[in-house]
């Protein structure tokens, strides 16, 4: 089965591309470290669900490009030509003269209404290519106005066009410091109406992934091209072909509805975070060995501590011990200590992946207590290796990983909303104060939710 | 084998067009400027001739082998650009000389508006007067520069506030631009007068003017000739004296027209225009070229304008000059962020760092990432106030194309209550003739005028001052969060 990814606005269009590439890239990787077989299993498998054929034999990406001026898309479509591996199909963009200025009732409520029509005929073309849709993977930012505004819009037609398909949203959470002045409000409108024709949010952190780059990858003039590529590398690292149970004898075809039911058991938690290891820059990744025990540890540490990357971990934190009352929950602006899941998700790529480990993950004592935990928590795999690490391992957790970033964002949005500071600027394209009262009221239930796990 | 890469797929909706109208002598001189220094700036990043999307946000591309007005071509060659422009002027001394000058080519006879009187420093004569007698043609002719727009986004005024024509016509232009183009947004570049101004009315000039750049304008970048002066004098002092001189890339003065099709000797305003004209060249750097982070013109009014009237922008030019050798560590760097929030790089006689911010845009050109960007920040924000609802309040671009003779080079725009001193002593200036009713009659015996145009605009202008007042008064003070809303479980 195949998925659709739409790309909307500069972000997305950015981001959309790495990850395509980083798809193709390990597509074509010599280090599987597993046998002609598997690889060749895999590689159908990869090409299936992300690219179609074209006559030329250049695989061609499930892809429609959106944005509302026409720079990035230029660039995007060039770039991807230019690699002589893959490419897009070029009739499957649209973009416009003008951008949305960062506004998000320009986005949602002029653009999309607008040029609704045009952008479902993409999206159905791209469907109907596939002999199977599993559904829609959606990259965009909440920061500015296309990416965030038409990017909610478009979900909600994706719903509406496509009641029984699967939809993903990968979404940019912006810097916390500044760049776009407005990115509080954009954000706290798109948070509140995907929520609403969402399946999941599969959320990035720009100030995370930042330093991963700074301290892992060792980089040291950081470019929106690094960040973007992390951020490609992490998403090929789950969503790459994978065996979902034990004892498949396919790679999955259907990794969206494999995801959905695996981490989103209740439609008011759908907010997914994602850490990936190891991550280094590609010199040291020559000199360094992992093993499985240390990967796990370090990984299981990293939920249970929402730890961002792997250094600087937390290790004094401790899930509560069982038959000990579970110390009381601080309010969500006190650091939280324990990181309590619904649901997670381990991916395992590389060598000996049958040989893992995973029982910290099947504690109890990770999760809330109203799933039982032997459904808490699954596991995907293959002894593929991805993107030249010979072990790599991905987490994908329904968990309070988000719970701080959604109160910073929404208490400083509303701190905003008090002075009524550029209201205006949203009014004048049909977005009212009550419309933002509504928002802030969604995702403080949504806080609230997942505060009181 | 390897599929031979494709042709890169020409993306078929270009970009969106701004459109200048330099009203009076003062906007003919900078615009002059501008359009000189915009056509070096293509050259030097357009080395095949093709006329391409970055051209045709300011330029036309006209046919003009057989004459006349030739058609407009949208792709392929150059063959003669022409400036997305109107040059309005009462006097025909500045605009004729324009047309004599190197630029004629650049600009057609019908995309002119001149009369022969002068608006005799007068608000009310270039305003209503000439306002009434040229509407029609103003309105004819902006329509005919929109029709040549596949996708208008802007238009930017550039006038003087101290005089008549700039003054009073400009801000009528400026109110039927709103009229007959409510979507367009209006950039408004205004020279402000000083206190040894020459004209000795041109308090009321200037507040008479300012009321229509409250109710009309999107965004105002006030100018002040005092501060062209001494970034001029700063600059003519770097590069004369002693070793520093002979390295200073003579091209990347802010002040120079070197490469520009000017030959002829350099007037004593040209530099100080250069400064306003590379203003309006990095303003629109990142509409016209790519970047991993563009800012558009429409999202500068988006995030630098929290309240509709509160839309005066200072800004900031750095570098003033660069050294010839290339090697640009990251120390430099760091100055230039430095140096567009020290007074001496403001272009009004401000100091925002010692004042309240509401927003400040930085955009960035050339090989600039974003994590120096976030660096800078970082190091910069404790020293700036900014208002309690607005801590983070950072707009950033960044723009791959540096300016000609530069590596980088930053603007920064800032919506900051130091631009209140500028209004207040207006205000003040203002009050001293009027109060004694000096050379009100000039104003009123002109048709359409009466005493109130002056109280309602004395009005407005002390709204305005008391808004910035208000927000002042906030600075320092304890900062108390609203309380959120409570959700029933």
């Amino acid at each position: 089965m195949s998925i659709v990814t739409v790309q909307l606005g500069q972000c997305g269009n950015q981001i959309g591309y790495e990850v395509f590439n980083a798809i193709c890239s390990d597509f074509h990787s010599t280090h599987g470290l597993c046998s002609k077989k598997e690889n060749e299993s895999y590689q159908e498998a990869c090409k299936e669900r992300f690219f179609s054929e074209e006559k030329t034999g250049v695989p061609v990406a499930r892809a429609v490009l959106v944005d509302m001026e026409p720079k990035v898309i230029s660039q995007t479509l060039s770039m991807a030509a230019r690699s002589g591996h893959w490419k897009y199909d070029h009739q499957s963009h649209f973009c416009q003269k003008q951008g949305s200025g960062n506004n998000w009732a320009n986005g949602y409520s002029v653009h999309g209404p607008r040029y609704r029509e045009v952008i479902m005929n993409l999206v159905q073309k791209e469907a109907e290519k596939c002999d199977r849709l599993s559904g829609f993977f959606t990259v965009m930012s909440m920061a500015g106005g296309t990416g965030s505004g038409m990017g909610a819009f478009v979900t909600q037609c994706l719903r509406d066009a496509f009641p029984t398909s699967f939809i993903l949203n990968q979404v940019i959470w912006p810097y916390g410091t500044g760049e776009v002045i407005v990115q509080n409000y954009n954000s706290v409108l798109t948070l509140s109406h995907l929520y609403q024709s969402s399946d999941a949010l599969l959320v990035h952190e720009n100030d995370a992934i930042h330093k991963i780059c700074a301290q892992l990858m060792n980089i040291k003039k950081i470019s929106f091209r690094d960040v973007n590529q992390v951020i490609a590398h992490q998403l090929g690292s789950v969503f790459q072909p994978t065996y979902s149970s034990e004892g498949a004898s396919q790679y999955s075809k259907s990794p969206l509805g494999d995801l959905m039911e695996s981490l989103v058991p209740h439609p008011e938690f759908k907010m997914l975070g994602l850490r990936n290891i190891p991550q280094m820059s590609e010199n040291s990744l020559a000199y360094s060995t992992f093993t499985w025990p240390g990967l796990i540890k370090h990984l299981r540490q990293m939920l249970i501590a929402n730890a961002k990357m792997e250094e600087g971990i937390d290790w004094q934190v401790r899930p509560p011990l069982p038959g000990h009352p579970v110390p009381p929950k601080a309010s969500p602006n006190k650091a939280l200590h324990f990181n309590t899941s619904i649901a997670n998700l381990v991916v395992l790529r590389g060598k000996d992946v049958q040989s893992v480990d995973l029982g910290g993950f099947r504690d109890p004592a990770l999760y809330t207590s109203w799933l039982n935990p032997q459904e808490a928590f699954n596991i995907w795999k293959t002894p593929r290796a991805f993107n030249k690490y010979e072990k790599s391992a991905s987490l994908v957790s329904n968990s309070q990983f988000l719970l701080k970033l959604m109160d910073n964002i929404v208490g400083k949005a509303w701190n905003m909303f008090a002075s009524k500071a550029y209201v205006h600027q949203y009014t004048k394209f049909g977005i009212e104060e009550e419309d933002f009262l509504d928002c802030f009221t969604t995702l403080e239930q949504v806080i609230s939710s997942y505060a009181s796990l | 084998g390897a599929a031979a890469a494709a042709r890169a797929p020409r993306v078929t909706a270009p970009m969106t067009q701004s459109v200048v109208l330099q009203v009076g002598q003062c906007g003919n001189q900078i615009g002059c400027r501008f359009w000189d220094l915009a056509l070096r700036e293509h050259a030097a990043v357009n080395k095949k001739g093709i006329y391409d999307e970055a051209l045709s946000s300011f330029f036309r591309n006209v046919d003009t082998r057989n004459g006349g007005d030739g058609a407009d071509i949208h792709k392929g060659k150059i063959f003669s650009l022409k400036a997305r422009a109107l040059l309005i002027d009462m006097e025909e001394g500045v605009v004729n000389e324009i047309l004599q000058g190197p630029l004629r080519d650049v600009f057609d006879s019908k995309q002119l508006i001149t009369d022969v009187s002068g608006s005799g420093n007068n608000w009310a004569v270039g305003h209503k007067l000439y306002g009434c007698q040229y509407r029609e043609h103003i309105v004819e002719k902006l329509r005919r520069t929109a029709e040549h727009c596949d996708c208008l986004q802007c238009f930017f005024v550039i006038h003087s506030m101290g005089g008549g024509t700039g003054s009073g016509l400009g801000t009528f232009v400026l109110n039927v631009l709103e009229d007959e183009f409510p979507e367009v947004y209006r950039f408004v570049t205004s020279v402000y007068p000083s206190g040894e101004d020459d004209v000795i009315t041109s308090p009321y000039n200037s507040v008479l003017a300012m009321k229509e750049l409250n109710e009309h304008a999107d965004c105002v970048l006030p100018i002040e000739n005092e501060s062209l002066f001494s970034i001029v004098s700063k600059i003519h002092q770097m590069t004369n004296s002693g070793k520093l001189g002979s390295t200073v890339k003579q091209n990347s003065l802010l002040t120079s027209s070197a490469g520009s099709i000017k030959t002829e000797q350099e007037k004593p305003f040209d530099a100080m225009n250069n400064i306003v004209a590379n203003l309006l060249l990095n303003l629109t750097s990142s509409a016209r070229f790519e970047g991993s982070l563009n800012m558009d013109l429409n999202e500068i009014s988006m995030n630098l304008v929290p309240f509709p009237r509160l839309h005066y922008l200072v800004s900031s030019l750095t570098p003033l000059y660069t050294l010839a050798d290339v090697n640009v560590p990251s120390r430099r760097l760091d100055q230039m962020f430095s140096d567009a929030f020290s007074k001496d790089h403001q272009l009004i006689q401000a100091d925002p760092k010692h004042s309240l911010y509401l927003a400040c845009a930085l955009l960035v050109r050339g090989n600039v990432q974003v994590s120096d960007l976030r660096r800078n920040i970082e190091r910069l924000k404790p020293s700036l106030h900014f208002v309690s609802w607005n801590q983070e309040g950072w707009k950033t671009g960044l723009c791959s194309v540096p300016p000609v003779g530069h590596s980088h080079s930053l603007l920064a725009l800032a919506n900051n209550t130091c631009v209140k001193p500028t209004f207040t002593e207006l205000k003040d200036r203002f009050m001293k003739l009027y109060k004694k009713k000096a050379h009100l009659h000039h104003y009123l015996h002109v048709d359409g005028m009466e005493q109130s145009c002056f109280s309602e605009a004395i009005s407005s202008l002390s709204d305005l001052i008391e808004e910035y007042n208000q927000l002042d008064a906030t600075k320092g003070a304890p900062r108390t969060d609203p309380s959120r809303l409570k959700i029933a479980m």
